[in-house]
């Protein structure tokens, strides 16, 4: 894909130990691209003092130690990354298919973002099948993976009153992004299916399953090969 | 031989702490470590221990320990009545727990959290390079929860190093003043907001934990609405919903979040907001990256004992 020039970053401080290079605000994933190649960069850089550093749809954020010696050349690093042309191409990310159970108990709120699409459930869960779902980020929890753009028509606002409990595995959308939650927690998104895959295991040895750029492809099991292949402890 | 610390009585949230973990926040990891990370190296430092060291952060109503072999600790943060079988010990310095005696932070006087560390510090596994406890993803030692009566914590083998003296942190006495910098999202809120932000009291509300201080104040208007595309979010991040209503990120925050930031608290005043309790006040300053850094630069060089005090 050639380099696209209005795609021009800013750097900016965001409070006094991190820097945020801000993108054009858009889920896009052009966009998130170059974020994510601009991340890769940072990384390369040996930026002094740097301690993490965070991709968001449309932004990096870069943690850095502003007393670490040569901390003071820091920004200027940062806007001649953001400057250079891009590498063209962008990193390419790993295809991953994930298992989803969208029967009987598992996908509770089909019925609502059905109502919302005015379709049947089922037309919602072969939508939900339909696309390749781009990571553009992780994060709200460990290996929480945020993935778009879900098929418009399908894509329901976030629900009114949040869960105060999500199960782990949970496959949830909310306005058009979709994920599948690591661990139980509360969370807000409608809940239309399960994963027998745990896409956190601190235990294994990757334990984190999807990264920024990676692409999701679900694949529809039923109650039986959930059952059969379940990598959680109690259904 | 090191010694095994057991827990009597937890107190209302006694949790193992370090610096924090760090370098997986772009996997959804959260930093977790200290609410006042001030006091907690200092803790260290007087214990004879690395600025890496595992420690205890004890908050509001402290543990009853006791240690079955003689153990040296420190504390150094918010300011208990603490005793060893009923002697009054001094925070802020060195001090022996024996063999058999039971170490009781009794009332407290001033701030909220305390860290107390023992020379050898807290041995436990790190997940991913850390030994911080972060209580919503039950990460860390003893399952990631908060230490309750029978624990038992063991400590290292007694590190090589010396204590170190520093200035305790001017504790806050139900009010402090934190410095921020405007944030990215500044433009998202009017003047008013801005205004508002600097210029008014915000009470800790009950609704605050370590990932945050839900505040209760002026609400803080936005132009065109709170949610953003989902960004990382610094520690002292002050997030305001769509309720107008600011909420300051701490320790346990999440490592993303969809909410429009107005400010974020400097990292020199920090220790002071993990000094506030719910029904504390704050009033936020505005200043700029300068003046950031030398109060940083202050605060570290009170912590080697170099300088007084630092404005708080």
């Amino acid at each position: 894909m050639p380099p696209d020039d209005s795609i021009d970053p800013r750097v900016v401080a965001a409070g006094d130990s991190a820097w945020l290079i801000e993108l054009p605000e858009r889920i896009d994933a052009e966009v998130n691209a170059r974020a994510i190649e601009l991340a890769a960069r940072v990384e390369a850089a040996r930026i002094p003092g740097l301690t993490d550093i965070v991709v968001g749809y449309r932004t990096v954020m870069i943690y850095a130690d502003p007393l670490a010696d040569d901390a003071g050349r820091v920004p200027r690093m940062l806007e001649e990354m953001a400057r250079a042309r891009p590498a063209g191409g962008g990193i390419a990310g790993h295809l991953v298919e994930l298992p989803v159970c969208y029967d009987g108990a598992f996908g509770p709120d089909l019925p609502d973002v059905a109502a919302f699409a005015r379709c049947g459930v089922e037309e919602v869960i072969a939508r939900h099948l339909a696309r390749e779902y781009r990571v553009f980020m992780v994060g709200f929890v460990p290996g929480f993976a945020y993935m778009a753009a879900v098929d418009p028509s399908i894509a329901a606002p976030r629900r009114a009153t949040p869960r105060l409990r999500v199960p782990a595995g949970a496959v949830a959308t909310a306005a058009g992004q979709t994920g599948v939650y690591p661990s139980e927690t509360p969370g807000g998104w409608h809940i239309i299916g399960r994963t027998p895959v745990k896409p956190y295991d601190p235990a294994r040895a990757e334990p984190f399953l999807l990264r920024p750029g990676d692409r999701v492809r679900f694949r529809r099991i039923s109650e039986g090969e959930f059952h059969r292949t379940s990598a959680w402890s109690a259904a | 031989m090191s010694a095994t610390i057991s827990v009597v009585r937890p107190g209302i949230l006694t949790t193992v702490q370090d610096r924090g973990r760090r370098g997986y926040q772009g996997l959804g990891v959260p930093v977790a470590g200290p609410m006042d990370w001030y006091s907690h190296q200092l803790a260290n430092q007087l214990a004879g221990n690395d600025a890496s060291a595992a420690a205890l952060e004890v908050t509001l109503i402290g543990p009853e320990l006791q240690s079955d072999a003689d153990v040296e600790c420190a504390v150094a943060g918010a300011a208990f009545d603490l005793t060893i079988d009923g002697q009054v010990v001094s925070s802020d310095r060195a001090f022996v727990l024996p063999a058999g005696a039971r170490l009781r932070f009794g009332a407290r006087r001033r701030g909220a959290r305390a860290t107390l560390a023992f020379a050898g510090g807290i041995d436990v596994p790190a997940t991913f390079g850390s030994r911080a406890t972060h209580l919503v993803s039950r990460m860390g030692p003893f399952g990631g929860r908060q230490l309750t009566a029978g624990d038992r914590v063991t400590i290292g083998a007694r590190a090589a190093g010396t204590p170190r003296v520093g200035a305790p942190l001017p504790l806050p006495d139900g009010h402090a003043r934190i410095r921020v910098l405007p944030a990215p999202h500044r433009a998202r809120f009017t003047d008013r907001a801005w205004t508002l932000l600097t210029g008014s009291r915000f009470l800790v509300t009950p609704q605050s934990n370590r990932m945050g201080y839900r505040l209760d104040g002026p609400a803080l208007p936005h132009v065109s609405g709170a949610d953003i595309l989902s960004e990382a979010t610094p520690i002292g991040s002050i997030q305001v919903p769509s309720s107008g209503q600011a909420i300051l990120l701490m320790a346990d925050r999440q490592t993303t979040g969809g909410y429009a930031v107005i400010a974020t608290a400097i990292t020199a005043d920090l220790p002071l907001a993990g000094q506030l309790a719910p029904g504390d006040s704050i009033e936020f300053i505005a200043c700029a990256r300068d003046e950031a850094l030398e109060a940083l630069r202050e605060r570290v060089a009170s912590l080697a004992g170099d300088a007084g005090p630092v404005a708080g």
